[in-house]
Order: C-alpha cells, then structure tokens, then sequence
C-alpha cells in the first residue's frame, strides 16, 4: 500500500468514524443546547466545560452545529491518547484533538504554545480546566491556570463557558455501557482575562461564571 | 401486497393534515402576521410536527409487521430515555439501569415478535420487578433504594410494558378478522391520538372549568366532554376498520379516549413533581416522546385486554 493510498484510507475512516461518533451521541443522549449571552458563531474561540466523564468533549463535540463542530478540536492527554493505535486513531485522525503532555518533565512542546498556534490557524478548542475527572461531590474542582496563561496569550480570544449536565449518570467513572439518559449542555456569555487582572482573581471568576450556568432551569415550570 | 385500507386511512389522515396546514396558514395570515401570537405558531409548529410523525408511523404500516414492532421498540427507547433522566437514581443502578434499555426492552419486542403472549404479560411486571433491585442492591447503595427502584420499574412499566401493548394488538387471533391486525393499531393510533388533540382544541374554545388545576392548566370538564364525544364518533366512522360493530366501536372509543384523559393527567402530575413542563424536546411544538405518548401509554394495555377477552379466540 502506498503512503498516500494509506493516508486516504485514514482520513476516509475518520470521516465515517465522526459521523458514526455524533449519531451515537445523539442516540444515547438526545442532547440539548442553551445559547444564553452567546451566539454559535464560527469564530476561534475557546469552549470550557466541567469534566464529570470520559463522554465529555466527545458530547460538547457532537452538540455543536457542524460548521462550528468541524473547526473544534479537544485538548487531551497524549499521555492517552498516544497509548494504542486506536486510541491514537480517535485522539489524532478523528478527533484532530491538540494532544498535550502532562507530564513537564517529559514533554517537547509547552502545552499553552501548542493552544496557540491551534487558535492561530483557525481552530477553536475545547478545554476542561479542571485537568481530571471529576468523580467527588464538590460541583466543580479547582480549575489548573492553563486557561489563564492561554488568554493572557491570546486575550482577544472568546473564552466560552459551557456547563454539561447529567452526562456522569450516562457514563460515570468506572463504567463501559453508556445508560441513555438525556444531556443538556449550558453556553453562557464569553469571558476574557482583564489587562492586569492577577491569576487567581481571572480563575475564580472563570470557576463562577461557570458554574453559574449550573442552575437548575426550574424557571421554565410555567403552567402547561 | 399493501393493504389499501391501510393507505387510504393514510391518505386520508394526510388530507385532514392538509387541512390543518392549511388553516394554520389561514391563521397566521389573519392573527399572527409578524409571527407573535403565541398559540397560532404553536398550532403550525404542532402541526408541522404530525406531518413528520405520520410519515414515519405511516412508512412503518406500510412496510409491515417487523418495522411496526422495530418502530414501536424505539419509541420506547426514546420514552424511557426521557422517563430515567427525570427519576432518581445513584450510581450503584448504572447497571440495573442499562439492564432495563438493552436486556429488558429488546426481550419485552421479542416475545411480542415471536407472539409468546405468557411471557410477554409479566416480564416486566414480575421478572424485570424481582430482578432489578437484586442489581441495583448487589452494589450495597442502600440510600433512597425503595424510591430507586420503584421509579425505574415505573419507567419500565410506562414506557416499556404499556406501550409494546400497541404492536401486539397485531397477534390477537380475532375469529373473521386474521390477517388485520395493522388496521386494529392504526384505529387504535388515530382514536387515541384525535381524542387527545381534540381535547386540547375543545378546551381552547370553550375550556372554563378546570379539573385538577394544580396537574394541569389544559384540561378541563369541557374539553372531556368534547374529546370523549368526538372521538366515540371517529371510532364509531371507522368500525369498518376493526371486528367490531358500529356500536361498540364507538364505545371502545370512549374506553380508550377516557384511558388517554387519565394517562394524560396522571403523567402530568408527575411532570409538575419534577418540575418540567415537558418530557423532552424532541418533537417540536408537543415536547418529547411521553408527550405524545401518555394518552397512548394508559390506552393500549386495556384496549388490548378488552379485544383479547371479548373477541380474540385464544
């Protein structure tokens, strides 16, 4: 098989691969997106969502309307994502995900630089700022300063918070089988880091806006 | 090999859809020409909506008795899937829960597939009921397990059990009628479904009288009157359709238009617990799957049971 005969191959299996991804999505959690103080634009931009299960980005992925879906990359883990051929298939071929060491005294690339140069060719990125799963009964972990140092980098640059709800009963931690149960995703007004606004102040705020959106929509119970 | 009752009951739910399209165009035109009266735009939406439904429930008679079954084991799907995100559960029930969707609901379409009529009464009501908190209590979360487990197995109940009651009316072996069974779901679909509308039309125009107001804001004594009457005289239209005479045809009607009033409320009154105003989003202008469904949901087991016992021969 020659390269390019190869590379076709992967790329046409991808392609399959996400449809088959955003069907399984919708059929499990029938997802439902609020755009509240912020519109579905295709602009770069950057998406941050809690992170309660392994389903998170690949559902925020599939709930985005195409032409916005197919700008979007997920940051992950290459530590991951590199481990096995399909995994690397998913994180890298499928996914286009910005693959980013944890590990610093491993790691080639600054991770922030390589949100960056994603951001400056066009993409948008998906961000879970909490750095791992979220698997305790505090609503919301501590948020790592990633998301800072990106929008001091690139301060012009929407940061979207996005609450995801209900997807830790669909696939919590430990488990394979997803349940179908139905998700709804919260997209709230964008954020960007002030001119000197100190590091802490910017994630507090971020971790507020945030969660925020975590409201339950009780509002909407009018009378039928 | 197509039952030409079956397309001329399509053709002819697809006029009164032309009709309705065709006054909610009227509507806008006269009330809600820059599209803010909220009730005419919600009629279109509504009707917009029973345009797709017809289609796909009409594709399915067409296509016979396997993508009727397969058809109905989906709507389950999509109801149980908006019935378990409303009730509670702990994450000790992951696996009791995916039991319920890929184990329980596939078997349940199977024995009504392979028409073993023993089984298919109870697996829900007995095996699925025995068996689902032994899961569910293997993994030792014993916080709020009764309320758990019971509000799964209504799920179960509900969505599963009562409405795999719809494609079974197909096996029934009514003594002159074999062979008919679609026509029996498709009378029992437009009954069901005509005398739920027609209450919500019969309440707007003359609803005053409210009968459980804190359940429901749209269901009155006068939409009742309205919807059982009207949807005897459909059911009574129709006899041709099903084994019965004119007579009990339309009194079968009022049976299943009364079981759709009280599914109706009762699932509202689950809804105003939980505090939603409806059961998903899916279908536009009516909510999700129960929406549609809950008239459905409390008709089919006693329209099915009241064929089986005075005309089925088995």
């Amino acid at each position: 098989m020659s390269a390019t005969f190869r590379s076709g191959l992967t790329a046409f299996s991808a392609r399959i691969a996400r449809r088959v991804i955003v069907l399984f999505a919708w059929i499990v959690t029938a997802p439902r997106s609020f755009w509240n103080g912020v519109a579905p634009l295709a602009v770069p931009r950057v998406y941050f969502a809690n992170h309660t299960s392994n389903g998170d980005f690949v559902l925020l992925w599939a709930a985005l309307p195409v032409a916005l879906r197919d700008r979007t990359r997920p940051v992950a883990a290459a530590d991951y994502w590199l481990t096995s051929g399909l995994r690397s298939f998913i994180g890298r071929d499928v996914f286009n995900a910005v693959l980013i060491d944890r590990r610093p005294d491993h790691r080639e690339n600054d991770p922030v630089t390589q949100m960056v140069v994603a951001l400056d060719a066009g993409a948008s990125l998906i961000l879970f700022p909490e750095g791992r799963r979220n698997a305790g009964d505090a609503p919301l972990l501590p948020f790592k300063t990633g998301l800072y140092h990106l929008s001091r980098q690139r301060p012009e640059v929407d940061l979207v918070p996005v609450w995801i709800s209900n997807l830790n009963n669909v696939l919590p931690r430990g488990h394979v089988i997803p349940v179908p149960l139905m998700c709804s995703l919260t997209f709230g007004a964008p954020i960007r880091v002030g001119a000197d606004e100190p590091k802490e102040a910017f994630l507090a705020r971020a971790e507020a806006v945030l969660f925020g959106l975590a409201a339950p929509r009780s509002a909407e119970v009018a009378a039928e | 090999m197509t039952d030409p009752v079956l397309l001329r009951l399509l053709l002819g739910t697809g006029g009164v859809l032309l009709v309705s399209t065709f006054a909610g165009a009227w509507l806008r035109r006269r009330f809600s020409a820059d599209g803010t009266n909220a009730a005419v735009e919600n009629f279109n939406t509504r009707v917009s909506a029973w345009w797709v439904m017809v289609i796909f429930v009409g594709a399915a008679f067409l296509l016979g008795r396997t993508t009727l079954i397969l058809l109905f084991a989906l709507i389950s799907f999509s109801a149980l899937r908006e019935f378990l995100t409303l009730t509670s559960k702990a994450r000790g029930d992951h696996l009791a829960l995916a039991a319920a969707f890929f184990i329980v609901l596939p078997l349940q379409y199977w024995l009504v597939g392979i028409n073993w009529y023993g089984l298919f009464t109870i697996l829900i009501p007995v095996y699925a009921f025995l068996f689902l908190p032994v899961v569910s209590a293997l993994s030792g979360a014993p916080r709020n397990f009764l309320t758990r487990v019971s509000e799964t197995q209504w799920g179960l109940m509900v969505c599963v059990y009562a409405v795999s009651h719809v494609p079974a009316l197909m096996e029934l072996q009514i003594p002159g009628y074999e062979g008919r069974g679609l026509r029996l779901i498709a009378w029992f679909l437009i009954v069901a479904q005509a005398s739920d509308e027609l209450h919500y039309v019969w309440g707007r125009f003359l609803g005053t009288h409210l009968i459980a107001p804190s359940i429901s804001r749209s269901k009155s004594w006068e939409g009742l009157a309205g919807s059982l009457v009207s949807a005897g005289l459909i059911g009574a239209l129709l006899y041709e359709i099903t084994p019965f005479n004119p007579w009990q045809a339309g009194a079968m009607a009022l049976v299943v238009a009364l079981m759709g009033f009280f599914g109706g409320i009762v699932m509202s009154a689950i809804k105003r617990d939980r505090g939603v105003k409806d059961w998903g989003h899916m279908i536009a202008g009516h909510g999700g799957f129960l929406d549609r469904l809950d008239s459905v949901v409390f008709a089919a087991p006693v329209f099915f049971h009241l064929t089986r016992y005075f005309w089925s021969s088995v």
